[in-house]
């Protein structure tokens, strides 16, 4: 596998991760992270044949508890860190999602 | 005052208990300290003078009282700031977080406060915790108290340097890839990783929920283990959590390291290790054989191929986590993203994520993206599941597995900031304890040319954090690295 970047890759990433990129960034980005990726690729080589994944590594352990209600945090402390809210609505307030 | 900050946690807590020593004079003595080197050390993001002394205050009142104390009561604490403490600005060194309010307490901050801890301030730190330098915080890089021209090692930089520095006997840092190893390692200190699912991360800021823990920094391994000791168990508000019994870590303190056998990965630490680190390795493993421990050999056949595995699976789950920061709930919002949601989005996490941080979501999205999950994710969570065996192998032969922290000493500020790749090298050998989940403690072992402290890196069996303080302190009462302090 290639791990040469283009521009139109680096900006399909960005738009991934909702990120508007200068254009120096992503110059810089292109070369930092072929050479990252290149470096990475040596774990291609390893024979994994049958071998599982490890996502966690306590993931066999039973995590459930019973279905109930607890307190949460209140409104007022929910919304006092949001740059933009209605605190007597009890809303977070941001641009037009729809027909703008 | 100025000399209560050379005795350790333990000798604080019962100096106060036994009412010779008031909390509010130590807490005084903290604060007066941190207010004096912070200039030149940038460790601390915020000094939390008033709400301190008001705790502090509490404690001698409670002694007053009668009543029974708690095992760290008095023992002044600081934080890396990425630790949520309510009413208290926690920012992980981010733009994107320079407002930031937790409205709860992470669950390790209620801990050490009913032990009665006072937690004093929220430490410097490399942006979301990463980095290994502190140089990626929005705050300005922390120097290394031992040279001021030199990295104090990340990303729980700030952490390290505040208890070398001699303004605290405890922080926490967390620990990710080494962030709080290897930190330990360049400011000459005892630093603690605990097996995942130790602590609970609640409140911690995620950066990569597989690997993330949080752990103490002391002078002495006693005073972490005294820390781990009220940090550790199940906690309802972490899944994560093990609800493995927490033992007595004091206890474990013998002073005897007879019949522990030390497996030594020779082949693994062979290559690209600094002269002066290769030779006070060697001197520590000798000084641990002739108290009696065995020096088995081991090998690590995958260990070479955690750096990528560590950097493909971390930056993936980073990715996710950081797309919570979006300008909506907390935070920064950007004031040119009027326009649209999704220009509110992108504008605020490009203003407000440094260029570390940014980098490292680009790349955990295209490893995460479709046509490379499989190449890069998936496969790097294979070789995980490999490494996670070299290591089980090893530990069938051997108690504990040495290592040296980091390949070199403390390097100079600037150094690496151009390379990335670089930067990541100098985790070669701390990535493994957090693919692995594997417990690991850097305790001081020497110093290279120029004063510059060298750390030995001991990692251990899952939950046997015990064994690991048994020999750190073993090694403490046969060398007097961990007494030394730098000129500040």
């Amino acid at each position: 596998m290639s791990t040469a970047l283009t521009i139109a890759d680096v900006e399909r990433i960005a738009a991934l991760a909702q990120l508007e990129l200068t254009g120096e960034e992503k110059q810089l980005f292109m070369r930092q992270l072929a050479d990252i990726l290149a470096y990475a690729e040596q774990v291609q080589a390893i024979d994994t044949t049958g071998v599982p994944a490890t996502a966690h590594v306590h993931a066999g352990q039973r995590t459930e508890r019973e279905d109930e209600p607890r307190p949460s945090l209140p409104l007022n402390a929910t919304l006092a860190n949001a740059p933009d809210a209605d605190r007597d609505a009890g809303l977070f307030r941001v641009p037009r999602v729809i027909g703008g | 005052m100025a000399d209560v900050l050379n005795r350790t946690a333990r000798e604080i807590r019962d100096e106060v208990a036994g009412g010779t020593l008031s909390a509010v004079d130590v807490c005084g003595a903290s604060l007066d300290r941190m207010d004096a080197v912070n200039p030149a050390l940038n460790a601390f993001n915020h000094i939390a003078r008033d709400r301190a002394l008001e705790r502090a205050g509490e404690i001698d009142r409670q002694r007053a009282s009668g009543a029974t104390l708690g095992p760290l009561a008095g023992v002044p604490i600081a934080l890396k700031d990425n630790m949520c403490v309510k009413g208290m600005r926690t920012t992980a060194s981010s733009r994107i977080l320079d407002n930031f309010i937790p409205p709860y307490d992470a669950t390790v901050v209620a801990r050490l406060e009913r032990a009665g801890a006072v937690i004093v301030a929220k430490t410097n730190c490399d942006e979301f915790a990463m980095g290994s330098s502190n140089e990626n915080s929005a705050y300005g890089a922390v120097k290394n108290p031992w040279a001021a021209d030199r990295t104090p090692g990340g990303s729980s930089g700030g952490s390290a340097a505040a208890v070398a520095a001699r303004c605290v006997p405890l922080s926490l840092g967390s620990d990710t890839g080494g962030s709080i190893r290897q930190p330990g390692s360049f400011c000459g200190v005892v630093g603690f990783k605990p097996t995942y699912g130790r602590v609970s991360r609640y409140g911690l800021l995620a950066f990569a929920s597989s690997l993330d823990q949080i752990g103490p920094f002391g002078r002495t391994a006693a005073d972490a283990a005294l820390a781990l000791s009220v940090l550790a168990g199940p906690d309802g508000a972490d899944a994560t959590t093990a609800t493995e019994p927490v033992p007595d870590y004091l206890a474990a303190l013998t002073g005897d390291v007879k019949g522990i056998r030390i497996g030594v990965p020779r082949a693994f630490v062979s290559e690209g290790v600094d002269a002066d680190v290769r030779r006070t390795f060697d001197e520590a493993l000798e000084t641990l054989r002739a108290a009696g421990a065995t020096l088995v050999d081991v090998e690590l056949p995958h260990a070479k191929y955690a750096i990528p595995v560590y950097y493909l699976v971390a930056t993936a789950e980073a990715s996710s986590n950081l797309a919570r920061y979006d300008g909506v709930k907390y935070g920064y919002r950007s004031p040119h993203g009027k326009d649209s949601l999704k220009a509110l989005y992108s504008r605020t996490r490009d203003e407000g994520f440094g260029p570390e941080v940014k980098r490292r979501i680009m790349l955990g999205t295209y490893v995460l993206s479709a046509g490379y999950y499989d190449a890069f994710y998936l496969k790097a969570q294979q070789v995980r599941t490999l490494l996670r065996r070299d290591y089980e192998k090893a530990f069938q032969k051997a108690d504990v597995v040495a290592m040296p922290t980091s390949p070199m000493p403390p390097f100079k500020l600037g150094e690496k900031t151009d390379d990335p790749l670089q930067m990541y090298l100098a985790d070669v050998f701390t990535v493994s304890a957090n693919l692995t989940g594997a417990p690991g403690i850097s305790i001081p072992c020497g110093f290279a040319a120029g004063r510059l402290p060298i750390g030995l890196q001991l990692t251990g069996r899952m939950f046997d954090e015990s064994t690991l303080f048994r020999i750190a302190d073993a090694y403490e009462r046969l060398t007097d690295w961990h007494t030394q302090s730098p000129v500040i």
